[in-house]
C-alpha cells in the first residue's frame, strides 16, 4: 500500500561511530522517513547509496589515523520535496577537488576513487564546508514525479 | 576460517567456478574485506583462473565493493584468466555504467550466457 505523503518534515541528528549496525540503523531512519514522503524506491535507492558513501569516506578518509570508533556526526531533514543530510567528521578535512575522475581510461583500473562521483551522480547537490570535513547531501524530487 | 564466516556461496561448472553473494547488502566493509580475500583465494588457486559472479542476490553494493571487483578483475588478469559478472540488478548496473565500469567487467544478463562465453 503507498502510504501517503506526509507534509510534516522528519529529521533527525545521530552521532555515531562506523558501525554497521548503528548505520543501517541511522540510514534506516532516513529511508523510513522518505517512504513517510511517499518518495519511490528509485530515490530511496539514490539516498542510501550517497548516504553509505558519505558515511563511508568520513570513516575512511576524515578518520584516518583515528581510533575505529570516532564518532561521525550525521543530521538529515526530509520533507515532500527533498531530503538533505549532513555528514561530519571530526578530521582534518580534505579538498574534493583533487579527487581524480575515476572514469578517466587511466584511472579505470584504480580500485578507488568512486564514492564522491557516485555522490554526486545521485544527489541533486553536494557540497563541503571549508574544512572539507562535512558533506551535505541534497536530494530533490523529481517534478511530477512520486 | 569457519563455514559461517564465509560471504559467498560457491560452485563449480567444468573448469569455470561461479560465487554469489549471501548478502544482499555489499556494504560493510569487513565484509567487504573478507569477500575480497575469499575471491582472491580463488583466482590465487589455478594457474588461469576462470571465474563467474552472480549478483543475483544483491540490493545494494558500495564503491569499497567496486574497488574489490577491480582488485579481482586485475589478479585474474595478472594470471592470464577470466572473469565475468552477471545477473546484475538494473538499478545496480546503472552504477557500473555511471562509473565506467561496465566497459572494464564482462557483464552478462544470465549466469548461463556468462558460462558460454568462457573461451
Amino acid at each position: 500500500m503507498t502510504p501517503t505523503p506526509s507534509s510534516q518534515p522528519d529529521s533527525g541528528r545521530v552521532r555515531l561511530p562506523y558501525e554497521r549496525a548503528g548505520v543501517d540503523s541511522a540510514v534506516g531512519s532516513i529511508l523510513a522517513a522518505a517512504g513517510r514522503h511517499g518518495y519511490t524506491d528509485a530515490s530511496k535507492f539514490a539516498l542510501r547509496l550517497a548516504v553509505e558513501e558519505a558515511m563511508a569516506n568520513a570513516h575512511r578518509h576524515g578518520h584516518r589515523g583515528k581510533p575505529d570508533d570516532a564518532p561521525i556526526l550525521l543530521e538529515f531533514r526530509v520533507t515532500d520535496r527533498e531530503a538533505v543530510v549532513t555528514v561530519e567528521d571530526t578530521g582534518p578535512g580534505f579538498d574534493p577537488a583533487g579527487v581524480p575522475d575515476p572514469t578517466l581510461e587511466e584511472n579505470l583500473e584504480r580500485p578507488s576513487g568512486r564514492g564522491l562521483m557516485l555522490m554526486r551522480a545521485y544527489m541533486t547537490s553536494v557540497t563541503f564546508n571549508e574544512r572539507g570535513n562535512r558533506v551535505t547531501l541534497v536530494y530533490r524530487r523529481p517534478a511530477g514525479r512520486a | 576460517m569457519p563455514a559461517e564466516d564465509t560471504r559467498l556461496r560457491t560452485r563449480t561448472h567444468g573448469d569455470v567456478t561461479v560465487a554469489e553473494f549471501i548478502d544482499r547488502n555489499i556494504l560493510d566493509e569487513a565484509n567487504i574485506q573478507m569477500i575480497g580475500e575469499e575471491l582472491s583465494t580463488i583466482v590465487e588457486k589455478s594457474p588461469r583462473p576462470k571465474l563467474l559472479i552472480s549478483f543475483s542476490n544483491v540490493d545494494h553494493l558500495s564503491s569499497a565493493a567496486l574497488g574489490t571487483l577491480i582488485t579481482i578483475n586485475n589478479k585474474v588478469k595478472a594470471r592470464n584468466g577470466q572473469l565475468r559478472l552477471s545477473n546484475i540488478d538494473p538499478q545496480i548496473y546503472e552504477v557500473f555504467v555511471i562509473t565506467k565500469l561496465n566497459k572494464l567487467f564482462q557483464i552478462h544478463d544470465t549466469a548461463e550466457a556468462a558460462l558460454k562465453s568462457f573461451a
